[in-house]
């Protein structure tokens, strides 16, 4: 038997905030792939730390769904987990290309397949394109047309813009927007002025976050200036500047995201089967059954309590 | 086939290899069939004599056909669990190693034996397990083959009316069940006293009343088991409050006595269904009373560990003295606000309850009266 654990942030006080994980959670369910899936949580329950002890499987995949290597994937998700033997060299990662290491959780006796997380997998760059693509309703989105892609960024960890560059330049080299750029909130380049950075009159605006909350539904719109009151929601797109702004929000939310997951698992040796292929057609399915109009406007305290 | 020939048939061929289970023993040597049941021996029996006195038993078959083939999984919590629904004997149960849950006193009801048990399924038998009351019963009652299938609702609806709830039965709704309580706030604490009713699973599976109680309740089912076969590891308040990094770095840094507070505030039954085992660290026990919760807690949860740094952060200010003019039926009134709030019953306080001294009208009035422009009790420092 084999098992999924997708290990979140959640939020003590926002209810949305594990709202990603139970849905990515349930497609691969779906899938049949795993024995069993079960998500887990630092703030919410079943907690990290009593997770694997709920399950029957003697091999158990965890994905971390966080968008930056760094502090919980490399201590507090592993701790918790108790796997005493981890050390973050088993990755051997330069920050964005951790993969997978082996270990054993001590309270249980099973094996760990702890994975890198989800937002530094390659396959996160096609659900960056396909959320501009769901944003857009528009498929063949690129000629024309610049993307952004929106992190964090933080001073005490660098891998956090690590991975929102890595995407971006991914992207790049691939040709289909005119322009592509890495913007931040806490650092350098800053989205307050993403037009300033581009000449394309749509830009597409994709942030790479698990979860919406706080930032994605309140920060990021006002700083931006897509409304004056994130309560007042904005259009998509918004004009600002001259620019149309296409602001899609957090790309954890996009169906594709559940692909991810099973790449992550698979790369440490999970039999998935076709389960891959299941996912990515029914994340087709819903973007060409019509784009979503637009994330709702969302009070909220994110996943940052 | 029906099930319970297609049983017959299985437990015939499994003879071989010596079938006990639930008071059942089938063997077979060289064609020759012992069976015994606790009210009867046959010895001696040719496959056509075994498969009558079989037949003759066949609650004893078709219970072995449940609990072998459909649920399985030898030794596992799932299995305990369904076990302990039908209150059929717990094989895994070290009674003495047992620890002081509540399946464990002199309360728990008696487990039942086969026959006892078939009786009862036909009617239905109910358990509690924290706010859910849950069913277990035979799917045909009037022909039953052994197949069980389980009930679940809150316990303050186990005399509604079916019709009056609402009616589900895939496990994953239970997630958004457990997220708001009666007022539609968000349940942080999945195992707060405050799961709201008004909705029913019916029919499910084993498989599915587990996944169901466990969206619930999660991790329950999984430490119920470890305490029952006295193996439940507990991670102390030091040890847990060490382990922690970053923002929550600071918390071993709480004063035992304030572990003490937070225990008294945080960990009692009015706030948590679960009952605290943990202490100070081992050896040096907490005073405040661990609650009689259903479900054992093995560490402070992260709801605890997130309050302990406000906490930790609180208590490393310094104490001061301050004087400020009250009358001591104002005084009263601090302390009858602080107990309304502690217990939430503000929302009980009537509109025109004035002598209450945590009625709005009153606490608006002793804003008005001792607060200052900028909205801060106008109260001085003495000390340096």
């Amino acid at each position: 038997m084999q098992a999924l654990v997708i290990a979140a942030h959640g939020s003590h006080l926002n209810p949305d905030a594990s709202d990603p994980t139970y849905a990515h959670a349930d497609t691969i369910r779906e899938t049949g792939a795993f024995d069993e899936v079960r998500e887990a949580f630092w703030k919410e329950e079943p907690h990290f730390r009593e997770v694997i002890r709920t399950l029957e499987s003697d091999e158990v995949f965890v994905v971390p769904l966080f968008i930056s290597e760094g502090y919980f994937t490399e201590q507090v998700i592993p701790r918790e987990l108790r796997l005493d033997d981890w050390d973050p060299e088993q990755w051997d990662s330069d920050g964005t290309s951790a993969s997978q290491a082996t270990l054993e959780a001590e309270d249980v006796g099973k094996t760990i397949h702890y994975c890198g997380p989800v937002g530094t997998h390659d396959a996160m760059t096609d659900v960056i394109v396909q959320r501009a693509e769901t944003a857009t309703g528009d498929p063949d989105v690129g000629e024309g047309v610049a993307l952004s892609v929106v992190g964090h960024g933080t001073d005490r960890n660098e891998n956090s813009a690590k991975a929102i560059e890595y995407h971006s330049d991914r992207i790049a080299e691939r040709d289909r927007f005119d322009e592509v750029k890495a913007l931040f909130m806490d650092e350098e380049p800053e989205v307050d002025d993403v037009t300033e950075y581009f000449e394309s009159e749509d830009i597409v605006v994709v942030p790479l976050f698990i979860a919406d909350g706080y930032h994605t539904q309140e920060d990021i719109p006002e700083d931006m200036g897509l409304t004056e009151d994130y309560r007042l929601g904005w259009d998509v797109p918004s004009e600002v500047d001259g620019y149309q702004i296409w602001y899609t929000g957090a790309v954890g939310t996009e169906d594709l995201m559940a692909d991810v997951l099973l790449e992550r698992a698979a790369d440490a040796g999970a039999d998935i089967g076709d389960a891959r292929e299941a996912v990515r057609e029914l994340a087709a399915s819903v973007a060409e059954s019509g784009a979503e109009s637009g994330p709702e406007p969302n009070a909220g305290a994110g996943a940052g309590d | 086939m029906t099930v319970s020939t297609d049983a017959l048939e299985t437990l015939l061929e499994r003879a071989s290899a010596g079938v006990a289970f639930d008071g059942l023993h089938v063997t077979e040597t060289d064609g020759e069939y012992t069976l015994e049941t606790p009210a009867n021996e046959w010895t001696g029996l040719d496959e056509a004599d075994c498969r009558r006195a079989l037949e003759s038993i066949e609650e004893y078959v078709t219970n072995w056909r449940y609990w072998q083939e459909t649920v399985d999984g030898e030794g596992t919590a799932r299995r305990a669990f369904l076990r302990w629904c039908e209150r059929a004997p717990l094989a895994d149960a070290a009674d003495a190693d047992a620890t002081t849950g509540p399946w464990s006193d002199g309360d728990a009801p008696e487990p039942l034996a086969v026959p006892e048990r078939y009786r009862a399924l036909r009617d239905g038998i109910d358990r509690e397990w924290g706010q859910l009351s849950i069913t277990a019963r035979f799917v045909d009652v009037d022909d039953p083959d052994g197949e069980r299938v389980y009930d679940l609702w809150h316990v303050d609806d186990a005399g509604s009316d079916i019709t009056d709830l609402e009616v589900y039965d895939d496990p994953r709704e239970a997630r958004e069940l457990a997220t708001y309580d009666e007022d539609g706030r968000y349940r942080p604490l999945k195992t707060a006293p405050t799961l709201p009713g008004g909705w029913a699973f019916t029919g499910l599976s084993g498989a599915d009343l587990v996944e169901t109680v466990e969206f619930f309740y999660p991790a329950t089912v999984a430490n119920w088991h470890r305490e029952l076969r006295g193996n439940l590891d507990i991670d102390h308040w030091l040890e847990t409050a060490e382990r922690q990094t970053g923002i929550y770095d600071v918390i071993d840094e709480l004063p035992r006595e304030a572990v003490e507070w937070m225990a008294e505030a945080c960990c009692v039954d009015s706030q948590c269904l679960r009952r605290r085992e943990w202490q100070y660290e081992e050896g040096d026990d907490l005073d405040a009373d661990g609650g009689d919760g259903p479900f054992p807690c093995r560490e402070p949860c992260s709801l605890v560990i997130a309050a302990a740094r406000k906490w930790a952060i609180l208590e490393s200010e310094e104490e001061r003295t301050y004087e400020l003019e009250l009358t001591t039926s104002e005084l009263n009134q601090l302390e009858d606000l602080i107990d309304a709030v502690a217990d939430g019953r503000t929302d009980e306080i009537r509109e025109a309850d004035v002598n209450d001294g945590a009625n709005r009208y009153r606490a608006r009035y002793l804003r008005s009266k001792r607060f200052d422009d900028e909205g801060n009790l106008e109260a001085t420092q003495v000390d340096d």
